[in-house]
């Protein structure tokens, strides 16, 4: 199977059915997209398939062949990823870290969608997340300055 | 007895040593009246980290390198799950090195006591007993920088110092930098501790000032951090377990045939019998071993078990907590006792009973448990997210029969902890696969399900209180049943009542100033694994005491914050001895006395910035609770909105917060951040109930947990600066999660008028309105 991780083509073997979050982890060693729930819970394992966050747990691999994989690995190289992961370090976003690919992962997905996000906003597209560690008020705050840093550019 | 105490790894706060003389403090207890002090006497009781096994090191060579480059690495032997030790511990000796924190560079210590000093990181003393050995290291380490530069130049040790990477000699003019000295300094003597020139707190560079990222930043967010769950081989395989879904049970017979021809599947193997006593044991269950952890967990779903449930088989949360609340309404062990309450009662020109109800909850780490093992030539490598290191180290070796010595206990980055990960159950599970592997990397993770199920969990508790009160509406009497199985039970399951650390926290030290008073703990048996989850039996202690104060003041029609200073009385210092409470935390009585006057201080502060007795419209309102804990002191104002549905929307939180000096105030703001969003969550939502002996709750749409668009947009941290470095640190971690719930709860009955007694709250606040 042919799949297009952070712009580069990889070839895996996997049964089509295997959830992506899988082929990412177990048989490409790309451990950044993390697992929570595996029920599309908690939020820990999203990736973006072309442009929109996924839920990679629940995402038969099948059904990502052909479109843009992007993870946490390679989010850095999109201007929103770059951004918000720069207002992350700054506001010293987390705590054990663990929830955080998935919460960065969603988060800009949201900002490709709406580049200056109200509080609903933010609210709706990150709810899906959970942190255990309570972090959202600082996500919150990171996410609006990279965005405002976004708009200044 | 002692056998289970030698398995005990510790709790919040309560060290093996200290586990095995509570437990002949019970045993006398049957014999005498007052075990707990002729205990006490046979066994002089040690302090802090001295109490700890294998308490401290501070040899600077064990923590710190300086190399060539100029790069100083730090070793840290504590385990990093969101509460900064990474960045905290390292910040403390680089500051007393000199060095510049831009060229320091962490590295995580794998499990080996004997080498660095305490590993298990919890009961919120990681700092507390750390940051004297921490010092010397780097003063140390400084030291013989200065005496290298010396010996270069040819002058006395006394015209050089050290600052920021190098060393200077200012008559002259000339420095060295730290990289240029570092092999000469690596050859000196290290100084004795007697003779080590600890930097005046005035001169700390990086301690107490805070503006540090955390080490681990740029890794989480860039994907690259190591998880428990993340390392990777090659030829690794994935297990998951199907364990017995009630404590104590056993596999009858199975069939696998069909998982075992499912796709990507290795191998099917039945785990080892379970032992009588829980431990750290991993459970009985069947392993299904596959290429990926997407195929063992499909090919789970098709094996065939018949369970043995054994005697928790009929363990049942609601028949449980009615049994729970006849004891709570009988009398118990008397484990506190002043005046008489009894006749006080009888005296009082009102009696006032309240009832709580704390329920079970679960950890549910967002990295859930997991582990990866391998095996050449004999040796076994683990790499795990484990607050207990060395406990994993040697209970690894146990169930492999090997000697400690041939095991390697990595530890990576934990993603979250708050006490699931100091036992190490499921370590054991993947070297033990490991080993049905020939030795091949095994990684085993627990899905969310199985963490559901499987939890060492909070544990239950009815808290039954009752208070005389006069005319003038003060408490006269006061009696506190607490009824809840202990953790002590995993050790040792015929234990049937708190022990002391338990009682210890918030409960027999409870500080009020109150003429008659009896506090009393009926038996209670445990039917599930209980463990320490963070801040341990201070949530049901806390939730029952500031709840039933807050009732007191309103059925006096006072300010509650008004009547819980005047509960608190008067600024002192008591003795924990004298409460009964020879647990302490571990700590020295005469170091760490109980200090009303910072509690009261907690309570003026949170009040004051919250805005305390402003009005409000109907549906909103504000509650307050306080409580001392882990040796620092927490105060909290919970602001609630309640909509015409009911739903319960907290706008904003204050917390003020004493811990003695602050090594890194951006991560302890960070944890009580956090303690608030946790303290919510288990008072809005956190329960496991059991039916059948079988936990209900599989997944987060039922075991919830607050969410972004149900958390306070605005917490507000208030930290109390200590009057000087002389005043000894408390705790971070645990101690702002108590006044959490009761404060909630006393908002909600300040809003609407309902009393909330049972937890959590759900649609409480629907009924309500």
């Amino acid at each position: 199977m042919e799949l297009q991780i952070n712009d580069q083509n990889v070839t895996v073997a996997a049964e089509p059915d295997l959830p992506l979050l899988w082929v990412l982890r177990d048989l490409l060693g790309m451990t950044g997209t993390k697992f929570g729930c595996g029920m599309a819970l908690c939020g820990a394992c999203t990736v973006l398939v072309d442009g929109q966050a996924q839920r990679s747990c629940v995402l038969p691999v099948a059904q990502a062949a052909g479109k843009k994989i992007t993870t946490i690995e390679g989010v850095g190289t999109t201007p929103a990823g770059a951004a918000l992961q720069g207002a992350w370090l700054e506001i010293n976003v987390p705590q054990c870290g663990y929830c955080q690919a998935g919460q960065i992962m969603s988060a800009a997905a949201l900002l490709q969608a709406k580049p200056n996000p109200s509080d609903t906003d933010i609210d709706a597209a990150m709810s899906g997340n959970i942190c255990r560690c309570g972090t959202y008020p600082r996500i919150r705050t990171a996410i609006k300055q990279a965005a405002a840093r976004s708009h200044a550019k | 007895m002692s056998a289970a105490a030698d398995e005990f790894a510790s709790s919040g706060g309560l060290s093996r040593r200290e586990f095995l003389r509570q437990l002949q403090a019970m045993g006398g207890l049957l014999l005498v009246a007052d075990g707990l002090h002729i205990a006490k006497a046979a066994d002089a009781p040690k302090y802090g980290a001295a109490g700890m096994p294998h308490g401290t090191v501070d040899n600077p060579l064990v923590f710190l390198t300086v190399g060539d480059d100029g790069w100083v690495t730090i070793v840290v032997h504590r385990s990093e799950m969101g509460q900064g030790v990474r960045t905290g511990m390292p910040l403390i000796v680089a500051d007393e090195l000199e060095a510049d924190w831009s060229r320091v560079r962490v590295q995580q210590a794998p499990a080996d006591e004997e080498k660095y000093g305490n590993q298990d990181t919890d009961g919120s003393r990681s700092t507390r007993h750390f940051i004297d050995p921490m010092r010397r290291c780097g003063a140390a380490a400084r030291m013989m920088l200065e005496q290298a530069a010396a010996l270069s130049w040819s002058v006395p040790v006394g015209e050089v110092h050290a600052a920021k990477h190098e060393v200077l000699h200012q008559k002259s003019g000339r420095r060295l930098a730290y990289g240029t000295l570092a092999k000469r300094a690596a050859k000196l003597p290290v100084p004795a501790a007697s003779v080590l020139r600890l930097k005046s707190p005035e001169e700390f560079r990086y301690v107490g000032k805070g503006g540090v990222t955390i080490v681990d930043g740029h890794d989480i967010v860039t994907g690259q951090a190591q998880y428990g769950i993340d390392p990777w081989f090659k030829d690794m395989s994935f297990a998951v377990i199907a364990r017995s879904p009630v404590l104590g049970g056993r596999v009858k017979q199975f069939d696998a045939n069909a998982a075992a021809a499912a796709p990507g599947v290795q191998k099917v193997l039945q785990m080892p019998a379970p032992t009588p006593k829980a431990t750290f044991h991993p459970l009985a269950g069947v392993a299904v071993i596959a290429n990926s952890t997407g195929a063992a967990i499909a090919a789970r779903k098709l094996l065939k078990i018949e369970w043995d449930d054994g005697a928790n088989g009929s363990y049942d949360s609601d028949d449980y907590r009615a049994s729970m609340q006849e004891s709570a309404h009988k009398p118990g062990k008397v484990v506190r006792e002043t005046g008489n309450v009894d006749s006080a009662f009888k005296s009082s020109a009102k009696t006032i009973e309240a009832e709580y109800y704390i329920p079970h909850i679960a950890h549910a780490t967002m990295e859930p448990p997991s582990a990866v093992a391998r095996i050449v030539a004999g040796k076994v490598e683990v790499w795990a997210p484990t607050q207990a290191p060395q406990v994993t180290r040697e209970d690894v070796a146990k169930h492999l029969a090997i000697p400690a010595d041939n095991v390697t206990v990595h530890v990576t980055l934990l993603g979250g902890g708050f006490g699931r990960k100091s036992k190490p159950d499921f370590a054991i599970e993947a070297a033990l696969l490991s080993q049905a592997m020939d030795g091949r990397p095994v990684k085993v993770t627990w899905t969310r399900e199985d963490d559901l199920h499987h939890d060492f969990l909070h544990t239950v508790s009815v808290e039954y209180m009752k208070a005389g009160v006069g005319a003038d509406g003060k408490v006269s009497a006061w009696l506190h049943r607490s009824v809840a199985p202990s953790l002590a039970t995993i050790f040792a399951p015929d234990v049937n009542h708190e022990v002391g650390a338990e009682l210890g926290m918030g409960f027999i030290n409870m500080p009020y100033d109150i003429p008659n008073l009896r506090l009393e703990n009926p038996e209670a048996s445990a039917h599930c694994r209980i463990g320490w989850f963070r801040s341990v039996s201070n949530i049901p202690h806390a939730f029952a005491v500031q709840s039933f104060a807050a009732e007191l003041a309103a059925s006096a029609n006072k300010d509650h914050r008004d009547y819980l200073l005047e509960l608190i009385g008067p600024a002192r210092q008591i003795d924990p001895d004298s409460l009964q409470d020879h647990w302490n935390h571990g700590e020295s009585p005469l170091r760490y006395p109980v200090d009303t006057g910072r509690l009261r201080r907690v309570v003026e502060t949170v009040t004051r910035e919250a805005g305390w007795g402003k009005t409000f419209a109907a549906g909103r309102g504000l509650g307050l609770a306080a409580h001392y804990s882990f040796l620092s002191y927490a105060a909290a104002v919970v602001e609630v909105n309640i909509d015409a549905q009911g739903r319960i929307v907290v706008p904003r939180v204050d917390i003020a917060f004493d811990c003695g000096p602050q090594v890194n105030p951006e991560r302890i703001r960070s944890q009580l951040e956090g303690a608030v969003i946790m303290g919510l969550s288990l008072a809005m939502f956190g329960e496991i109930t059991f039916k059948k002996g079988r936990s209900q709750q599989d997944n987060f749409h039922q075991y919830r947990v607050t969410r972004m668009n149900e958390a306070p947009a605005d917490i507000r941290v208030h930290l109390i600066p200590a009057a000087d470095w002389t005043v000894p640190l408390g705790g971070v971690g645990e101690p702002g999660v108590p006044p959490i719930a009761p404060a909630l709860c006393n908002a909600v009955f300040a809003a609407t008028g309902k009393r909330i007694r049972s937890l959590p709250i759900k649609d409480q606040a629907k009924r309500a309105t």
